[in-house]
């Protein structure tokens, strides 16, 4: 217990809430497309930075409540041009992902006025905002909690209604949706929107939490938050949908507690990607090697009863 | 109504796997008939069906369903009003979505206008459900909340069927749907179709390869080959049939054996 006091202090903790709210929205995202809509979604990574890089310029004019949806908006366009590509241009789903992102590079320096980095340091922020009425060491995860339980209320809400239902059935049955008076390209879009708008409010709201937008900031955002939801979806496992959304928000918190955990061992930042990827293998492949595990172990007494077995017959 | 006027399909034209799979079928289906087809491997039974439902377009002719010429309507507005269900059992349900999920999804495709994206299920809806699962004698209705892929095939089965039929379809299309269970299970289906299609008087095309069962039920048969409708009989007709009649006229009609060795099989083990 002591040697964990020392790994956390209070503010290391809070800090790990608060980046892991604003990434749960990522995994939120691969939430509905991956999980619910059965596609790898990989504008992922652009998406973030481009919904950082509106967040920024809006937020650098003095909007910074229009820059989160702004920022929103600009994902969701993202997500459509992704959909538009794979249900009307017969692109495949991980292809199109792929075009779109690379794209973003280009729409996304534009976005900056072409330079790498924007900082917003004197502008007025969310964040801010929270100090001046608020105040205290709590004022941003209050932000960041604001927002996180607001978006999970409306998933739950949202993903039980006819479209959520219809949404969550395309990636479950093909057939059945086929069969149905579903039109898949009309759910997939749908969703694919809804999912890039929360990456990208979780752009802004990283932007305005650091004060700052780099081009860079998205790459292997979508590894990052495929751990947080892999690591939710195995704590939480199978239940209602506020249940799993509320699991994805956790495995989210929990991979930041690990990563700062990380950094307190000193693991030099530029391995922290690595960090992640190994995080990721792991917790994919965890229920694969219990079963494996399991089946190996039965063999294993099996093999040892019939040893016996022939042993006694001689 | 149903009324299939003249449609033809081929696939892959001009190729070596050209196939005429439908050549000018006519099918005029009245309100509330209930026809069983049956007929040889590849007698365009399912293509039929897929043809009234939309997968495909077809290459001429028209279908007309309740007045409204539907030919060029896409299949998933077909859907709203056209039940359908498939031999395989795990094709017409989500695995991942409880029982009431896929019930509402069922309940709110056919029963709200297509806008209506925001609508969701009433707890007065969620006992209507339950107390239609108890009508199923499984069980069912104590386990709403659990996905619908931990339920066996049958169980499966006879919920897609009450989706299909939880607001009445315009038309039912049942394509060997009791073929993939085990006899007791089977038999339990068959006996669930012919209580809902009688009680809400539902116009239903069944395909079947149980010669048997194809003269029980329904008040009208269809026998298919080679992509067109062959021999069609009705109400008393149909009644004093027998399965030895059914494979003379086959013979007579075609002109060779009925071909299919499941329909055979059926034939003799009901003798």
């Amino acid at each position: 217990m002591s040697a964990l006091s020392t790994i956390f202090t209070m503010s290391i903790a809070l800090s790990a809430i608060e980046t892991g709210c604003i990434y749960a929205l990522v995994a939120l995202a691969l939430f509905i497309s991956f999980s619910l809509l059965n596609i790898a979604d990989l504008t992922t990574d652009g998406c973030y930075t481009l919904g950082c890089a509106v967040g920024a310029m809006v937020t650098l004019s003095g909007h910074p409540f229009l820059a989160m949806f702004a920022a929103m908006i600009a994902g969701a366009m993202a997500g459509y041009v992704t959909a538009f590509l794979q249900t009307k241009m017969g692109v495949e789903s991980i292809l199109a992902g792929i075009i779109v992102n690379t794209g973003l590079y280009t729409i996304n320096i534009m976005v900056m006025k072409f330079s790498s980095v924007v900082n917003i340091f004197n502008c007025d922020t969310v964040f801010r905002y929270a100090k001046e009425h608020i105040g205290g060491s709590w004022y941003k995860v209050i932000v960041v909690l604001i927002v996180i339980v607001l978006v999970a209320l409306f998933l739950s809400w949202f993903l039980n209604t006819r479209l959520g239902l219809s949404i969550r059935a395309t990636g479950d049955n093909a057939a059945m949706v086929r069969a149905s008076s579903i039109n898949p390209a009309f759910t997939i879009t749908v969703g694919l929107c809804l999912a890039n708008s929360l990456t990208g409010l979780a752009g802004c709201l990283l932007a305005q939490y650091q004060n700052s937008c780099d081009i860079n900031i998205g790459t292997g955002m979508v590894t990052i938050a495929l751990a947080s939801l892999i690591i939710g979806e195995t704590i939480i496992g199978k239940g209602g949908i506020l249940k799993r959304v509320i699991g994805v928000i956790l495995g989210s918190v929990l991979y930041r507690f690990i990563v700062a955990i990380a950094i307190r061992l000193h693991v030099p930042a530029e391995c922290l990607k690595l960090v992640s990827a190994v995080i990721v293998a792991v917790a994919i492949a965890t229920p694969y090697l219990k079963s494996k595990a399991g089946f190996w172990s039965a063999r294993m007494k099996r093999s040892k009863a019939g040893a016996a077995g022939t042993n006694v017959t001689e | 109504m149903l009324e299939l006027n003249h449609i033809s399909k081929t696939f892959n034209p001009g190729t070596v796997n050209e196939k005429k799979a439908l050549d000018r079928v006519d099918l005029k289906l009245e309100d509330g008939d209930f026809a069983t087809i049956i007929g040889s491997n590849g007698a365009g039974k399912s293509t039929t069906f897929n043809a009234i439902t939309g997968a495909f377009l077809v290459d001429e002719g028209s279908i007309i369903l309740d007045g409204k010429d539907i030919t060029f309507t896409k299949e998933h507005i077909r859907s709203k009003v056209i039940g359908h269900l498939f031999q395989d059992p795990l094709l017409g349900t989500a695995p991942h979505m409880t029982i009431e999920e896929n019930m509402a999804l069922a309940y709110l495709r056919a029963g709200t206008k297509n806008t209506a994206f925001f609508s969701r299920i009433s707890s007065k809806d969620k006992k209507k459900f339950q107390e239609q699962l108890a009508l199923l004698d499984m069980g069912l209705e104590n386990r709403m909340k659990q996905p619908v892929g931990l339920l066996s095939g049958g169980q499966r089965q006879a919920l897609t069927l009450l989706m299909a039929t939880m607001v009445t379809p315009k038309i039912l299309l049942l394509d060997e749907h009791t073929a993939a269970l085990d006899p007791a299970t089977a038999e339990k289906v068959l006996k669930l179709t012919k209580e809902i299609i009688a009680e809400r008087k539902i116009t239903c095309l069944m395909v079947t390869h149980n010669m048997q069962q194809a003269l029980e039920l329904g008040n009208r048969l269809l026998m298919m080959d080679s992509g067109r409708i062959v021999f069609d009989v009705k109400d008393e007709e149909k009644a004093r049939m027998t399965t030895a009649d059914l494979l003379e006229q086959f013979k007579i009609q075609v002109g060779k054996n009925l071909d299919n060795d499941r329909i055979l099989l059926s034939g003799v083990a009901d003798k």
